[in-house]
């Protein structure tokens, strides 16, 4: 006690910060740095949740980058990521641009791109997985046929199957973008707007010196919280090829996909393990060199 | 006051007591198995004859979605917890076995040489260095379901008993609009589903080929036979136009919506058929290969007893798996989950035999083959990606298979190595 009386108010401060911190660090180590060392660990041994653990070094790793299955779902990771962070910002922020200019009807309409964000993806996932199907079940393919087009094969081709996962992912997370684009556009003062209305200037040039750069906090917030969710995207692709998971022919794997199949269909832990240790790293990378480009110049 | 607390303290000292000791008279084992309705019925009968029949042990019958039940299992009996008993999918018995988890069934009570006179030979397959590791108490076999009222429409009278007349029947079976796109499947396919055990333990040796060596550790199925096999298979849908993989998503959704006229499936398919109302399905052997070999492929889950059970548990919990693998239980399995009784003593009776659903998967039972698999979704995965190499890519089955040989086998060097 003797100790905390000499202490100043500042180093007092500290303490009693620490005192409240001393909570969430020590679910922090426990909960996520602890497995997390675990399973750097796991990556340098060979497991199958039954027998002993044995070290083979970076058997896991060679194993890994010699794997042509690998690099493809490696690739089809980042077309998830270039395809679907872009178009999914682009869509949200042409809505939420215009939905503020609405009033008839605003929060309804508001809701309505709401809702697929708050439906589980598992059921999301099956429902597009039936619109997909040729005819006579499928919804698209029916419209098509119809109307006298030949048939799309959507989810059936190496081509066209990972964009046709991607749409209903799009779409799932718009909701959520438009929302807080929203928000990033009503917190600009409105005396810029009156001031370039006074200018004469036209809507392009306030949407791009206005608009645009300083929603600037609003956009970088959304290309990294969508850029991890593509890079770790599961559900829709689990839940859309659970006959012949990844395909067809992996092309629509990606490496989340990857490492659930090696660790709960091969039971191959050390190397799932490996994998997941992969794509933190990438994770990290990507999270970092995005917080780089858009950081402020000041 | 304090002598009517001390009396009360007492006569709870006394229940404890009395209760403790009850414990301690009665064995309580633990079993699991994953959560299936019928399955999960036929355990709570046969837990309560086995527990009239012998008072003094109870078992506590635990179950969960299968989703989580291999990952479970795997976390729970390494930890030294959950069951004593425990029901698991043949091909994951080697991992328990290596780990020293499943104990040996003691060959005095279970005789190797009795267990070989009495069970169908593809329980063989459960038997390391002389003694048996699980026994099952059902298996699965495969048979072809037909759809009679399709039939009936088609003018069709028998199901087809060879590979030749399968083609001929699914021509006559199968419907298109004018656009040419088909609406009803002569034959459902898909190797996602159950096809991949036909083509792999059936077609393949119907094709004169044998589709792995060393004890199912070296992949065969790389030659003529496996291509011919494989040709035959695709062709179903590239050449003569009966059947679209993976048509209305699977196989099954498309036979139950009367949307096809054939489809190939295991015996546990027959009670989620049964209740499908307003189909009306039939079933028959799978049909001969070209010289008139007839195979199947069989499946089934094991009891194995787990090293928790040690002392007077481990003998209430050899006396339950002797229960539970009996003529009686594998009756009430049948009856009840309709799956197929582990010995031809059950399984053989002129009842089920002549009996029109289970008859053809019994009478498979006979020449039916298990394959060992390493990681059966990886196996899966590689056939279903030479199918799709033919189907997409436009690659020659003879080609398919030798990348197929080549990536299984790597699966397969991988666990044996």
């Amino acid at each position: 006690m003797n100790l905390y009386r000499r202490l100043s108010i500042k180093q007092k401060q500290v303490v009693w910060a620490w005192a409240f911190l001393a909570l969430p660090v020590l679910f922090y180590v426990v909960i996520r740095f602890y497995p997390t060392f675990g399973s750097v660990l796991l990556s340098f041994q060979e497991w199958n949740l039954l027998g002993s653990r044995t070290w083979i070094g970076l058997d896991n790793y060679t194993l890994l980058f010699n794997d042509p299955v690998f690099w493809k779902v490696f690739n089809n990771t980042f077309i998830y990521l270039l395809l679907g962070t872009p178009v999914s910002l682009l869509i949200s922020f042409i809505i939420a641009y215009n939905l503020d200019k609405v009033n008839f009807l605003h929060a309804t309409i508001r809701a309505l791109y709401f809702i697929p964000f708050m439906t589980s993806a598992v059921a999301m996932a099956w429902l597009w997985r039936w619109f997909y199907q040729p005819v006579p079940v499928g919804l698209f393919n029916n419209f098509l046929s119809s109307a006298g087009i030949p048939q799309l094969p959507f989810l059936k081709s190496t081509f066209s199957a990972l964009p046709s996962v991607l749409a209903p992912a799009i779409w799932a997370g718009l909701g959520f973008q438009i929302i807080i684009f929203m928000a990033g556009l009503r917190a600009i003062p409105q005396s810029y707007y009156e001031a370039a209305q006074i200018d004469g200037v036209g809507p392009w040039t306030v949407l791009k010196e206005i608009t645009i750069p300083l929603l600037k906090p609003t956009i970088v917030f959304l290309v990294v919280f969508s850029s991890i969710g593509f890079l770790r995207i599961f559900d829709h692709v689990f839940n859309m090829t659970t006959n012949d998971p990844g395909g067809p022919l992996n092309s629509t794997k990606p490496m989340v996909l990857m490492i659930y199949d090696t660790a709960f269909n091969a039971f191959d832990m050390g190397y799932a393990a490996a994998q997941t240790v992969v794509l933190f790293t990438i994770l990290l990378l990507v999270s970092l060199l995005q917080l780089w480009i858009m950081r402020e110049r000041t | 006051m304090k002598s009517w607390k001390k009396s009360i303290m007492g006569a709870t000292a006394g229940a404890v007591l009395a209760l403790s000791a009850g414990v301690a008279q009665a064995v309580e084992i633990e079993y699991w198995q994953y959560f299936y309705d019928a399955r999960v019925k036929a355990i709570d009968i046969l837990i309560e004859k086995f527990e009239a029949a012998n008072p003094d042990i109870t078992v506590k019958h635990t179950n969960f979605p299968y989703a989580d039940y291999r990952t479970k299992v795997a976390a729970s009996i390494p930890a030294g917890q959950g069951p004593d008993v425990v029901q698991l999918f043949y091909g994951w018995l080697n991992d328990y076995v290596d780990a020293k988890l499943i104990t040996p069934l003691p060959t005095d009570m279970f005789p190797p040489a009795m267990i070989e006179k009495e069970f169908f030979p593809m329980v063989q397959a459960m038997k390391k260095d002389g003694a048996y590791m699980a026994l099952p108490t059902a298996v699965r076999s495969l048979a072809l379901f037909y759809n009679t009222d399709l039939f009936a429409e088609a003018g069709i009278e028998n199901p087809p008993t060879n590979l030749d007349e399968l083609i001929e029947i699914a021509k006559k079976l199968t419907k298109r609009d004018a656009a040419g796109n088909i609406t009803q499947v002569g034959i459902t396919t898909g190797m996602t589903a159950q096809d991949h055990h036909w083509w792999r333990e059936v077609l393949t040796r119907q094709f004169g080929g044998d589709p792995y060596k060393d004890g199912y550790q070296t992949v065969n199925y790389n030659d003529d036979a496996g291509a011919a096999a494989l040709k035959w298979y695709s062709e179903l849908e590239t050449l003569h136009g009966v059947t679209l993989a993976g048509f209305m998503d699977q196989g099954q959704a498309a036979f139950k919506a009367g949307r096809a006229g054939m489809h190939i499936d295991g015996s546990f398919r027959i009670g989620s058929l049964k209740s499908t109302r307003g189909l009306k399905w039939a079933v028959a052997e799978l049909p001969a290969g070209p010289t008139g070999l007839k195979s199947n492929y069989s499946s089934y889950w094991v009891n194995g007893i787990t090293s928790k059970a040690t002392g007077e548990k481990r003998e209430a919990a050899l006396k339950f798996l002797e229960f539970v693998t009996s003529d009686e239980a594998m009756q009430i399995w049948l009856d009840t989950v309709g799956e197929l009784p582990a010995k031809p003593s059950a399984g053989l009776t002129d009842a089920n035999k002549s009996d029109p659903v289970f008859g053809p998967f019994i009478n498979g039972l006979g020449y039916a083959k298990t394959t060992i698999f390493a990681n059966e979704s990886g196996q899966r995965q590689v056939i279903v990606d030479a199918m799709q190499r033919i189907l997409l890519e436009g690659q020659s089955p003879a080609d398919a298979i030798a990348v197929a040989a080549e990536a299984e086998q790597k699966i397969l060097n991988k666990y044996y190595k």
